[in-house]
Protein backbone atom coordinates (compact mmCIF):
# COMPACT_ATOMS: atom_id res chain seq x y z
CA UNK A 1 0.00 0.00 0.00
CA UNK A 2 1.50 3.19 -0.96
CA UNK A 3 0.34 6.42 0.63
CA UNK A 4 0.83 9.74 -1.23
CA UNK A 5 0.51 11.81 2.22
CA UNK A 6 2.40 11.47 5.21
CA UNK A 7 -0.85 11.01 8.03
CA UNK A 8 -2.18 13.86 9.96
CA UNK A 9 -2.99 12.54 12.80
CA UNK A 10 -2.06 9.32 14.56
CA UNK A 11 -4.30 7.95 16.69
CA UNK A 12 -3.07 4.44 19.45
CA UNK A 13 -5.56 2.28 21.17
CA UNK A 14 -4.96 -0.75 23.84
CA UNK A 15 -6.32 -1.90 26.82
CA UNK A 16 -4.64 -4.77 28.88
CA UNK A 17 -1.11 -5.29 28.56
CA UNK A 18 -0.88 -1.83 26.25
CA UNK A 19 0.86 0.52 28.85
CA UNK A 20 3.74 -0.43 28.98
CA UNK A 21 4.07 -0.66 24.75
CA UNK A 22 2.95 2.82 25.34
CA UNK A 23 5.45 3.90 27.45
CA UNK A 24 8.61 1.98 25.58
CA UNK A 25 7.18 4.04 22.78
CA UNK A 26 7.68 7.13 24.70
CA UNK A 27 10.63 6.28 25.99
CA UNK A 28 12.53 6.31 22.66
CA UNK A 29 12.69 9.70 22.32
CA UNK A 30 11.18 10.03 18.90
CA UNK A 31 8.38 12.29 20.39
CA UNK A 32 6.15 14.71 19.79
CA UNK A 33 5.72 13.98 16.14
CA UNK A 34 4.99 16.29 13.86
CA UNK A 35 1.33 15.86 14.03
CA UNK A 36 -1.15 15.19 16.52
CA UNK A 37 -0.95 11.65 18.67
CA UNK A 38 -4.36 10.53 20.07
CA UNK A 39 -3.95 7.66 22.91
CA UNK A 40 -7.06 5.94 24.30
CA UNK A 41 -6.35 3.07 26.76
CA UNK A 42 -9.16 1.51 29.00
CA UNK A 43 -9.25 2.40 32.10
CA UNK A 44 -11.74 1.77 35.20
CA UNK A 45 -14.20 4.80 35.88
CA UNK A 46 -14.76 6.65 39.05
CA UNK A 47 -11.27 5.55 40.37
CA UNK A 48 -8.71 8.41 40.06
CA UNK A 49 -6.30 8.01 37.61
CA UNK A 50 -3.05 9.53 36.91
CA UNK A 51 -2.09 7.74 34.11
CA UNK A 52 -1.83 10.71 31.97
CA UNK A 53 1.39 11.83 35.31
CA UNK A 54 2.80 8.16 34.71
CA UNK A 55 2.96 8.23 31.04
CA UNK A 56 4.50 11.66 31.04
CA UNK A 57 7.83 13.01 30.63
CA UNK A 58 10.23 16.33 31.65
CA UNK A 59 10.38 17.24 28.38
CA UNK A 60 6.99 15.52 27.09
CA UNK A 61 3.33 16.27 28.68
CA UNK A 62 0.43 14.14 27.93
CA UNK A 63 -2.40 16.08 28.70
CA UNK A 64 -6.12 14.61 29.19
CA UNK A 65 -7.88 17.21 26.69
CA UNK A 66 -11.17 19.55 27.55
CA UNK A 67 -13.84 20.10 25.70
CA UNK A 68 -13.56 21.54 22.50
CA UNK A 69 -9.53 21.92 23.31
CA UNK A 70 -7.78 22.41 19.71
CA UNK A 71 -5.97 19.31 18.26
CA UNK A 72 -2.38 21.05 17.71
CA UNK A 73 1.15 19.49 16.37
CA UNK A 74 3.09 17.40 18.62
CA UNK A 75 0.64 17.13 21.24
CA UNK A 76 0.27 14.00 23.18
CA UNK A 77 -3.66 13.34 24.21
CA UNK A 78 -4.97 10.58 26.21
CA UNK A 79 -8.99 10.24 26.11
CA UNK A 80 -9.73 11.14 29.59
CA UNK A 81 -11.65 8.53 31.63
CA UNK A 82 -15.52 8.05 31.45
CA UNK A 83 -15.68 9.84 28.18
CA UNK A 84 -15.87 9.18 24.96
CA UNK A 85 -13.45 11.51 23.06
CA UNK A 86 -14.09 12.17 19.19
CA UNK A 87 -12.31 14.76 16.82
CA UNK A 88 -14.30 17.15 14.38
CA UNK A 89 -13.13 20.67 12.65
CA UNK A 90 -9.21 20.77 14.53
CA UNK A 91 -11.36 20.32 17.84
CA UNK A 92 -12.24 17.41 20.61
CA UNK A 93 -14.97 16.71 21.65
CA UNK A 94 -16.16 14.73 24.46
CA UNK A 95 -19.31 12.79 24.70
CA UNK A 96 -20.73 10.80 27.59
CA UNK A 97 -23.01 8.54 25.78
CA UNK A 98 -23.59 4.62 26.62
CA UNK A 99 -19.84 2.43 27.03
CA UNK A 100 -19.49 0.59 23.67
CA UNK A 101 -17.90 -2.78 23.74
CA UNK A 102 -18.01 -2.17 27.96
CA UNK A 103 -15.74 0.97 27.57
CA UNK A 104 -16.03 4.52 27.78
CA UNK A 105 -13.53 5.66 26.71
CA UNK A 106 -14.13 3.17 23.44
CA UNK A 107 -11.30 2.70 20.77
CA UNK A 108 -14.01 2.42 18.44
CA UNK A 109 -15.62 5.49 18.58
CA UNK A 110 -12.42 7.65 18.77
CA UNK A 111 -11.09 5.63 15.58
CA UNK A 112 -14.12 6.36 13.76
CA UNK A 113 -14.44 9.96 14.56
CA UNK A 114 -11.13 10.18 13.31
CA UNK A 115 -12.08 8.29 10.36
CA UNK A 116 -14.62 10.77 9.54
CA UNK A 117 -12.87 13.73 10.37
CA UNK A 118 -9.34 13.01 8.75
CA UNK A 119 -10.29 10.12 5.84
CA UNK A 120 -7.05 9.31 4.01
CA UNK A 121 -4.83 10.97 6.41
CA UNK A 122 -5.44 8.73 9.83
CA UNK A 123 -3.27 6.40 10.75
CA UNK A 124 -4.39 3.87 13.91
CA UNK A 125 -2.75 1.75 15.75
CA UNK A 126 -3.76 -1.28 17.98
CA UNK A 127 -2.09 -2.68 20.67
CA UNK A 128 -2.40 -4.90 23.15
CA UNK A 129 -5.77 -6.28 24.68
CA UNK A 130 -8.34 -8.48 26.03
CA UNK A 131 -11.68 -7.86 24.00
CA UNK A 132 -12.63 -6.60 20.65
CA UNK A 133 -12.33 -2.86 21.23
CA UNK A 134 -10.91 -1.19 17.94
CA UNK A 135 -11.33 -3.85 15.23
CA UNK A 136 -14.61 -2.22 14.09
CA UNK A 137 -12.85 1.23 14.29
CA UNK A 138 -10.25 0.31 12.25
CA UNK A 139 -11.90 -1.17 9.51
CA UNK A 140 -13.63 2.08 9.42
CA UNK A 141 -10.49 3.88 9.46
CA UNK A 142 -8.54 1.63 6.43
CA UNK A 143 -11.84 1.73 4.35
CA UNK A 144 -11.56 5.74 4.31
CA UNK A 145 -7.73 5.45 2.76
CA UNK A 146 -6.26 5.71 6.73
CA UNK A 147 -3.78 3.61 7.46
CA UNK A 148 -4.10 0.57 9.83
CA UNK A 149 -1.28 -0.90 12.61
CA UNK A 150 -1.69 -3.64 14.94
CA UNK A 151 0.59 -4.82 17.07
CA UNK A 152 1.67 -8.42 16.24
CA UNK A 153 -0.23 -10.82 18.13
CA UNK A 154 2.92 -13.05 19.89
CA UNK A 155 4.45 -9.58 20.84
CA UNK A 156 1.23 -8.82 22.82
CA UNK A 157 0.67 -9.37 26.66
CA UNK A 158 -2.77 -10.07 25.70
CA UNK A 159 -3.53 -10.76 22.00
CA UNK A 160 -7.30 -11.25 21.76
CA UNK A 161 -7.52 -7.42 20.92
CA UNK A 162 -4.73 -7.75 18.32
CA UNK A 163 -6.04 -11.23 16.74
CA UNK A 164 -8.92 -10.08 16.04
CA UNK A 165 -8.32 -7.02 14.78
CA UNK A 166 -6.23 -8.49 12.22
CA UNK A 167 -9.20 -11.34 11.39
CA UNK A 168 -11.19 -8.19 10.79
CA UNK A 169 -8.85 -5.84 8.60
CA UNK A 170 -6.20 -8.15 6.46
CA UNK A 171 -5.22 -4.81 5.13
CA UNK A 172 -3.78 -3.56 8.46
CA UNK A 173 0.12 -3.86 8.86
CA UNK A 174 1.22 -6.20 11.85
CA UNK A 175 4.16 -5.17 13.64
CA UNK A 176 6.27 -5.47 16.52
CA UNK A 177 6.45 -2.50 18.58
CA UNK A 178 9.96 -1.99 17.29
CA UNK A 179 8.47 -2.34 14.35
CA UNK A 180 5.64 0.11 15.09
CA UNK A 181 8.34 2.89 16.10
CA UNK A 182 10.35 2.70 13.13
CA UNK A 183 7.32 3.05 11.57
CA UNK A 184 6.95 6.14 12.62
CA UNK A 185 10.11 7.19 12.85
CA UNK A 186 10.21 6.60 9.09
CA UNK A 187 6.77 8.26 8.70
CA UNK A 188 7.55 11.83 10.38
CA UNK A 189 10.77 12.51 12.29
CA UNK A 190 12.61 11.48 8.61
CA UNK A 191 10.45 12.26 6.25
CA UNK A 192 9.21 15.69 7.60
CA UNK A 193 12.76 16.90 8.52
CA UNK A 194 14.19 19.71 6.07
CA UNK B 1 -23.95 -3.56 17.16
CA UNK B 2 -22.87 -0.01 15.39
CA UNK B 3 -23.85 -0.14 11.57
CA UNK B 4 -20.53 -0.14 9.59
CA UNK B 5 -22.17 1.07 6.22
CA UNK B 6 -22.75 4.38 5.93
CA UNK B 7 -21.29 7.53 7.48
CA UNK B 8 -23.57 10.52 6.79
CA UNK B 9 -21.85 13.50 5.14
CA UNK B 10 -22.47 17.18 6.31
CA UNK B 11 -25.16 17.97 3.99
CA UNK B 12 -27.03 14.89 5.31
CA UNK B 13 -26.92 16.62 8.78
CA UNK B 14 -27.66 19.88 6.92
CA UNK B 15 -30.85 18.45 5.48
CA UNK B 16 -32.05 16.55 8.68
CA UNK B 17 -31.30 19.27 10.84
CA UNK B 18 -33.07 21.83 8.59
CA UNK B 19 -36.26 19.30 8.67
CA UNK B 20 -36.44 18.66 12.08
CA UNK B 21 -35.89 22.78 13.07
CA UNK B 22 -39.16 23.44 10.17
CA UNK B 23 -41.15 20.37 11.17
CA UNK B 24 -41.12 20.16 15.07
CA UNK B 25 -39.29 23.54 16.38
CA UNK B 26 -36.48 21.76 17.95
CA UNK B 27 -33.00 23.14 16.50
CA UNK B 28 -30.05 21.15 16.56
CA UNK B 29 -27.88 23.08 13.97
CA UNK B 30 -25.66 23.94 16.13
CA UNK B 31 -24.66 20.53 18.44
CA UNK B 32 -21.21 19.48 17.70
CA UNK B 33 -21.34 17.36 14.50
CA UNK B 34 -19.23 14.79 15.67
CA UNK B 35 -21.28 13.26 18.42
CA UNK B 36 -24.59 14.69 17.08
CA UNK B 37 -23.57 12.22 13.58
CA UNK B 38 -22.73 9.58 15.67
CA UNK B 39 -26.28 9.87 17.45
CA UNK B 40 -27.99 9.99 14.47
CA UNK B 41 -26.47 6.83 12.47
CA UNK B 42 -26.70 5.13 15.94
CA UNK B 43 -30.81 5.91 15.82
CA UNK B 44 -30.57 4.94 12.11
CA UNK B 45 -28.98 1.43 13.08
CA UNK B 46 -31.64 0.83 16.10
CA UNK B 47 -34.47 1.59 13.61
CA UNK B 48 -32.85 -0.28 10.57
CA UNK B 49 -32.99 2.95 8.40
CA UNK B 50 -30.35 2.30 5.73
CA UNK B 51 -30.56 5.87 4.10
CA UNK B 52 -30.62 9.67 4.78
CA UNK B 53 -33.15 10.00 2.54
CA UNK B 54 -35.82 7.04 3.81
CA UNK B 55 -34.53 9.00 7.62
CA UNK B 56 -36.06 12.57 6.14
CA UNK B 57 -39.04 10.52 4.21
CA UNK B 58 -39.69 9.03 8.34
CA UNK B 59 -39.73 12.04 10.16
CA UNK B 60 -41.61 14.35 7.41
CA UNK B 61 -44.56 11.18 7.77
CA UNK B 62 -44.51 10.11 10.92
CA UNK B 63 -44.15 12.59 14.11
CA UNK B 64 -44.11 9.41 16.70
CA UNK B 65 -41.28 8.52 14.72
CA UNK B 66 -39.38 12.17 15.69
CA UNK B 67 -41.20 11.43 19.51
CA UNK B 68 -38.80 8.30 19.29
CA UNK B 69 -35.83 9.95 17.72
CA UNK B 70 -35.27 12.77 20.25
CA UNK B 71 -35.61 10.59 22.76
CA UNK B 72 -32.99 8.72 21.76
CA UNK B 73 -30.87 10.94 19.99
CA UNK B 74 -30.06 13.12 23.21
CA UNK B 75 -27.77 11.38 25.79
CA UNK B 76 -29.37 10.18 28.76
CA UNK B 77 -26.46 8.45 30.05
CA UNK B 78 -26.48 9.98 34.23
CA UNK B 79 -25.78 8.59 37.57
CA UNK B 80 -26.18 9.51 41.29
CA UNK B 81 -23.23 11.64 42.47
CA UNK B 82 -21.28 11.19 39.06
CA UNK B 83 -17.94 12.40 39.98
CA UNK B 84 -17.94 12.09 43.41
CA UNK B 85 -15.04 15.01 44.09
CA UNK B 86 -17.36 17.05 42.32
CA UNK B 87 -19.98 16.92 44.80
CA UNK B 88 -17.52 16.50 47.97
CA UNK B 89 -16.33 20.27 46.83
CA UNK B 90 -20.00 21.30 46.57
CA UNK B 91 -21.16 19.99 50.01
CA UNK B 92 -17.41 21.13 51.57
CA UNK B 93 -17.05 25.04 49.09
CA UNK B 94 -20.01 26.12 48.01
CA UNK B 95 -23.25 24.95 50.02
CA UNK B 96 -22.13 26.78 53.57
CA UNK B 97 -21.69 30.23 51.03
CA UNK B 98 -25.37 29.64 49.46
CA UNK B 99 -26.49 29.11 53.76
CA UNK B 100 -26.63 32.98 53.83
CA UNK B 101 -29.29 33.37 51.49
CA UNK B 102 -32.41 33.46 53.12
CA UNK B 103 -33.94 31.49 49.70
CA UNK B 104 -31.32 29.49 47.63
CA UNK B 105 -32.35 29.17 43.97
CA UNK B 106 -30.88 26.50 42.30
CA UNK B 107 -31.35 25.46 38.36
CA UNK B 108 -29.89 22.25 36.99
CA UNK B 109 -30.01 21.96 33.48
CA UNK B 110 -29.87 19.17 31.34
CA UNK B 111 -31.49 16.99 34.24
CA UNK B 112 -32.03 14.09 32.17
CA UNK B 113 -33.95 11.27 34.05
CA UNK B 114 -32.76 13.02 37.59
CA UNK B 115 -30.21 11.40 39.29
CA UNK B 116 -27.77 14.23 39.35
CA UNK B 117 -30.23 16.65 40.57
CA UNK B 118 -31.46 13.87 43.40
CA UNK B 119 -27.73 13.60 44.41
CA UNK B 120 -27.60 17.62 45.02
CA UNK B 121 -30.84 17.61 46.83
CA UNK B 122 -29.37 14.85 48.94
CA UNK B 123 -26.75 17.14 49.89
CA UNK B 124 -29.09 20.28 50.83
CA UNK B 125 -30.66 18.19 53.19
CA UNK B 126 -27.96 17.19 54.53
CA UNK B 127 -26.91 20.88 54.98
CA UNK B 128 -30.11 21.52 56.24
CA UNK B 129 -31.00 23.93 53.65
CA UNK B 130 -33.22 22.03 51.36
CA UNK B 131 -36.73 23.54 53.02
CA UNK B 132 -34.90 27.29 51.72
CA UNK B 133 -34.43 26.05 48.39
CA UNK B 134 -35.84 26.23 45.14
CA UNK B 135 -34.73 23.70 42.98
CA UNK B 136 -35.42 23.79 39.11
CA UNK B 137 -34.75 20.34 36.83
CA UNK B 138 -34.71 21.41 33.54
CA UNK B 139 -35.03 19.04 30.16
CA UNK B 140 -35.74 19.41 26.74
CA UNK B 141 -36.71 15.84 26.82
CA UNK B 142 -40.45 15.07 27.68
CA UNK B 143 -39.54 11.68 28.16
CA UNK B 144 -36.49 11.95 30.89
CA UNK B 145 -38.55 14.47 32.91
CA UNK B 146 -41.28 12.22 33.32
CA UNK B 147 -39.01 9.76 34.48
CA UNK B 148 -37.34 12.23 36.40
CA UNK B 149 -40.79 13.20 38.53
CA UNK B 150 -41.31 9.74 39.10
CA UNK B 151 -38.38 9.22 40.91
CA UNK B 152 -37.81 6.02 40.25
CA UNK B 153 -34.85 4.19 39.81
CA UNK B 154 -33.43 0.93 38.58
CA UNK B 155 -32.15 -0.89 42.06
CA UNK B 156 -29.16 -2.68 40.09
CA UNK B 157 -26.91 0.52 40.54
CA UNK B 158 -27.91 1.61 43.76
CA UNK B 159 -24.91 0.29 44.99
CA UNK B 160 -22.18 1.81 42.61
CA UNK B 161 -24.07 5.08 43.73
CA UNK B 162 -23.60 4.21 47.36
CA UNK B 163 -19.82 3.89 47.15
CA UNK B 164 -19.86 7.31 44.96
CA UNK B 165 -22.10 9.21 47.96
CA UNK B 166 -19.49 8.00 50.25
CA UNK B 167 -16.63 8.92 47.68
CA UNK B 168 -18.80 12.67 48.02
CA UNK B 169 -18.29 12.62 52.21
CA UNK B 170 -21.48 11.33 52.85
CA UNK B 171 -21.48 9.60 56.16
CA UNK B 172 -25.26 8.80 56.56
CA UNK B 173 -27.44 5.56 55.43
CA UNK B 174 -27.69 6.03 52.03
CA UNK B 175 -30.87 3.77 51.80
CA UNK B 176 -32.19 6.04 53.94
CA UNK B 177 -33.02 8.44 51.14
CA UNK B 178 -35.04 5.76 48.97
CA UNK B 179 -37.56 2.68 49.36
CA UNK B 180 -36.77 -0.57 47.21
CA UNK B 181 -38.99 -3.12 45.70
CA UNK B 182 -38.48 -6.00 43.45
CA UNK B 183 -36.03 -4.54 41.08
CA UNK B 184 -36.43 -0.64 41.06
CA UNK B 185 -36.28 1.84 43.69
CA UNK B 186 -38.39 5.20 44.59
CA UNK B 187 -36.80 8.30 45.77
CA UNK B 188 -37.98 9.47 49.24
CA UNK B 189 -40.93 11.55 48.85
CA UNK B 190 -39.27 14.89 50.59
CA UNK B 191 -36.58 14.71 48.59
CA UNK B 192 -38.46 14.97 45.44
CA UNK B 193 -40.95 17.19 46.60
CA UNK B 194 -38.37 19.44 46.72
CA UNK B 195 -37.47 19.59 43.24
CA UNK B 196 -39.61 21.48 40.05
CA UNK B 197 -38.99 19.64 37.23
CA UNK B 198 -39.88 21.57 33.98
CA UNK B 199 -39.34 21.58 30.28
CA UNK B 200 -36.81 23.81 28.68
CA UNK B 201 -34.55 23.72 25.92
CA UNK B 202 -31.54 25.26 26.39
CA UNK B 203 -31.14 26.28 22.51
CA UNK B 204 -34.40 28.44 21.95
CA UNK B 205 -35.68 28.93 25.49
CA UNK B 206 -34.69 32.17 27.99
CA UNK B 207 -34.04 32.96 31.33
CA UNK B 208 -36.60 32.24 33.76
CA UNK B 209 -35.44 33.34 37.12
CA UNK B 210 -32.59 34.45 39.10
CA UNK B 211 -30.39 31.81 40.65
CA UNK B 212 -27.40 31.82 42.88
CA UNK B 213 -26.74 28.37 41.35
CA UNK B 214 -26.68 26.85 37.91
CA UNK B 215 -25.48 23.44 37.25
CA UNK B 216 -25.49 21.63 33.85
CA UNK B 217 -22.78 19.34 33.18
CA UNK B 218 -21.91 17.40 30.78
CA UNK B 219 -24.43 19.21 28.41
CA UNK B 220 -22.26 21.77 26.86
CA UNK B 221 -19.81 19.00 25.20
CA UNK B 222 -23.16 18.09 22.75
CA UNK B 223 -22.94 22.06 21.88
CA UNK B 224 -20.41 23.59 18.91
CA UNK B 225 -18.54 26.32 20.14
CA UNK B 226 -21.24 28.89 18.91
CA UNK B 227 -23.48 27.48 20.95
CA UNK B 228 -21.79 26.76 23.96
CA UNK B 229 -21.40 31.00 24.33
CA UNK B 230 -25.09 31.71 23.44
CA UNK B 231 -25.73 28.89 26.73
CA UNK B 232 -22.89 30.37 28.77
CA UNK B 233 -24.47 33.84 28.54
CA UNK B 234 -27.99 32.73 28.51
CA UNK B 235 -26.24 31.33 32.41
CA UNK B 236 -24.56 34.17 33.08
CA UNK B 237 -27.65 36.51 32.59
CA UNK B 238 -29.62 33.74 34.88
CA UNK B 239 -27.38 34.32 37.68
CA UNK B 240 -27.05 36.66 40.16
CA UNK B 241 -24.51 38.55 40.92
CA UNK B 242 -21.40 36.10 42.33
CA UNK B 243 -23.76 33.55 41.78
CA UNK B 244 -22.45 29.97 40.94
CA UNK B 245 -22.11 27.73 38.04
CA UNK B 246 -21.03 24.19 38.22
CA UNK B 247 -19.86 22.55 34.47
CA UNK B 248 -18.32 19.16 33.45
CA UNK B 249 -15.30 18.36 34.50
CA UNK B 250 -13.99 18.03 31.71
CA UNK B 251 -15.43 21.46 30.33
CA UNK B 252 -13.86 25.14 30.18
CA UNK B 253 -14.61 28.30 29.49
CA UNK B 254 -11.73 28.86 27.85
CA UNK B 255 -12.78 28.63 24.44
CA UNK B 256 -16.09 30.73 24.80
CA UNK B 257 -16.09 34.16 24.86
CA UNK B 258 -17.15 35.09 28.41
CA UNK B 259 -14.03 33.71 30.35
CA UNK B 260 -13.68 36.87 31.40
CA UNK B 261 -17.31 37.24 33.29
CA UNK B 262 -16.43 34.05 35.68
CA UNK B 263 -13.92 33.74 38.01
CA UNK B 264 -12.68 29.85 39.16
CA UNK B 265 -13.61 28.96 42.43
CA UNK B 266 -12.60 25.20 42.38
CA UNK B 267 -10.46 24.20 39.23
CA UNK B 268 -10.86 20.74 39.92
CA UNK B 269 -14.36 20.63 40.14
CA UNK B 270 -14.96 23.29 37.17
CA UNK B 271 -16.94 25.94 39.79
CA UNK B 272 -17.29 29.43 38.87
CA UNK B 273 -18.42 32.11 40.17
CA UNK B 274 -20.22 35.22 38.22
CA UNK B 275 -18.28 38.35 38.57
CA UNK B 276 -20.50 41.10 39.44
Amino acid sequence: MSHPYPPQIVVIGGSAGSVRVVIGMLETGIFPLSVPVIMVLHRPKNVVSELDIVLSRPDLAVREPVDKEPLLPGGLYLAPQNYHLLVDEGVFNLDTSEPVNFSRPAIDVTFESVADAYAGRALGILLSGANQDGSWGLTRIISRGGIGIVQRPDTADYADMPRSALATNPDALALSPLQIIDYLNNTFVVTNRP
Amino acid sequence: MIPTDYALSHSDLDAITTLIRLRYGYDFTNYARASFRRRIQYCMGLAAIDSPQELLFQLTNDPAFFTWLVQSITVNVTEMFRDPPFYATLREKILPRLASYPVIKIWHAGCSTGEEVYSMAILLHEAGLLERCRIYATDLNPANLEKARQGILPLAPMKDYTVNYRQAGGSRAFSAYYTARYDHVIIHKSIRDSILFAQHNLVTDQVFNEFQLVCCRNVLIYFNKELQNQVIRLFHNSLAPLGYLAIGLKESLLYTDLQAQFEVVSAAANIYRRTR
